[in-house]
């Protein structure tokens, strides 16, 4: 049975993005929530499944605060940055079983005004192991975690820092188009250079921003969501991955390799698509090496080529694979990969502005969480 | 408050008091499943080759080789702060497991894939001893 475009995207949704609020995160979330589904031309009554984050705002938040009579859904994909776009192939499968009609995806956080993001890891189930065992000897975040996967990659492929700049820059010229980019001033391979250090080889920019504000995203079945107010971008296929030794990335046969890996194949065949088809890619980035990993996991080029791949423009607006055209976890915002959902439908709609892409028709959005899970989405405007 | 107790201790659980009790002894023990032999870590309650819960512990040589390390200098938690830099090496066990801690005594600039250290030990309370990467000699 193939699920390939029997959902669709019907509404986008996003607060302002901000470092610094007094707002909570469930308010936030309402606000993005509210705007997908006006943006979807639906009633926040019509909402019948809900993929909350986890975080911010539960299902139950949304029925009190909706009025919704009959919830007929609900779960969480607890994936960490992952859990966006792996939401999605959960919608796909509730949609196309029957349960019901319009999924909302919501998250929002307060990543800057509320617990910062590098204190929040130790309380969760996923790192128990990290935390008994690698956190008492100082390894408490993951910039540390993924600072060494990316030292292998360097040792191993001859990937560097240089490299790495490369996509903080071309991540930051997007952003300077976006007015809902939380960066506003260019930044240069020299700044990136010479910016502090982190946990080598990670500076102060390859990381991601901690960052307040919400985004969402509802998803429909597409015979319904033809109907509706915006042009259908049908979900040709979604799916999720997950690496080996996922709790313990120390124990991971291959530090190189993440979880879409597993799931990139399998995704691209069931959209029936190749690489080559990708006219935009909105790609995790909560460091810039996950990008290059992520970008030879997916087979946009070969391991270890990364590095070559990300240089001489190809993936700026004009080149052969243009990434992140919102500014990206780097440098629009960190609201945990919904933004890179929201941005996707945008390009595919013709509604990406200054940084659209002529003629995008297939796109996809990948999220990457938890120490290596991965999810991957593949859509087409309708 | 002595900083060593601001620092984030492990759980000590009935699957893992063996590993930590032979810390605080100056020794390293790995879970070895006693059905099919697989030597796993970190400790946990299912061997991943036969699915046993049958467990013997074994101790390691403490000789391994590195795998990958990064050298922190910012302050992620307010416990390590008056050590940054520090670095943290990932190593490949001679057992064929890895483990990641802190080095003493090595110059980060000196460090490369496949060089050879030795775990040593460092007390941090009465309960809990950490392994720590030193030279091999």
């Amino acid at each position: 049975m193939s699920l390939r475009e029997k959902v669709a995207v019907s509404g986008i949704g996003e607060t302002n993005y901000m470092r610094g609020t007094d707002r909570t995160a469930l308010s936030l979330t309402m606000e993005a929530a509210l705007n997908a589904i006006a943006d979807a031309g639906l009633s926040p009554r019509d909402i019948d499944g809900i993929i909350p984050y986890g975080l911010g705002a539960v299902a139950e938040d949304f029925v009190t605060n909706f009025g919704i009579e009959d919830l007929r859904f609900s779960a969480t994909t607890p994936m960490g940055g992952a859990s966006a776009v792996a939401s999605i192939q959960c919608a796909m499968v509730a949609i196309h079983a029957g349960l019901c009609n319009h999924v909302l995806l919501a998250l929002g956080r307060t990543g800057y005004s509320g617990v910062r993001i590098g204190a929040r890891v130790a309380q969760m189930p996923q790192f128990r192991i990290m935390a008994d065992y690698e956190m008492p000897s100082g390894a408490i975040a993951p910039a540390q975690i993924y600072a060494a996967m990316a030292r292998r990659h360097m040792e191993l492929y001859g990937t560097t820092s240089r490299h790495l700049a490369e996509i903080a820059v071309t991540t930051r010229r997007h952003a300077l188009m976006n007015r809902n980019a939380t960066m506003t001033k260019p930044l240069t391979v020299e700044d990136h250079q010479t910016s502090r250090l982190i946990s080598e080889p990670f500076r102060l920019y390859d990381c991601s921003l901690e960052s307040d504000g919400a985004a969402a995203v509802v998803i429909s079945r597409s015979d319904i969501a033809r109907d509706l107010a915006k042009r259908p971008i049908y979900v040709m296929a979604a799916g999720e991955g997950h690496p080996d030794s996922p709790s313990a990335i120390t124990q991971r046969p291959d530090l190189a390799r993440l979880g879409i890996a597993k799931c990139a194949a399998r995704v691209f065949g069931q959209a029936g698509v190749t690489r080559a088809d990708i006219d935009v890619a909105q790609i995790y980035d909560c460091f810039t090496y996950i990008v290059l990993c992520q970008l030879e996991d997916l087979g946009f080029c070969k391991k270890g080529e990364g590095g070559a791949f990300v240089m001489d423009g190809n993936i700026g607006l004009s080149g052969k694979l243009p990434i992140n055209t919102h500014g990206g976890l780097l440098s629009q915002a960190h609201i945990a990969g919904m933004n890179h959902i929201v941005e996707l439908v945008r390009q595919l709609r013709g509604e990406g502005g200054a940084a659209q892409i002529r003629g995008a028709e297939i796109g996809l959005v990948t999220g990457f969480g938890d120490m290596g899970d991965g999810a991957l989405a593949i859509m087409r405007r309708g | 408050m002595p900083e060593s107790t601001t620092k984030p201790l492990p759980e000590i659980t009935a699957d893992n008091k063996p590993y930590w009790d032979a810390l605080s002894e100056g020794r390293l023990m790995l879970q070895r499943c006693a059905q099919c032999g697989k030597i796993r870590h970190y400790p946990r309650p299912v061997c991943d080759g036969c699915w046993s819960m049958k467990v013997e512990w074994v101790q390691a040589s403490g000789l391994a080789t590195v795998h990958s390390w990064t050298v922190t200098h910012h302050p992620f938690h307010q416990g390590f702060k008056t050590e940054l830099p520090f670095t943290l090496v990932t190593v490949d066990l001679e057992e064929g497991v890895r483990l990641n801690a802190q080095t003493r005594g090595l110059d980060p600039a000196q460090l490369g894939i496949g060089q050879p250290v030795r775990i040593g030990f460092e007390r941090v309370t009465d309960a809990i001893t950490l392994p720590v990467i030193v030279s091999p000699v």
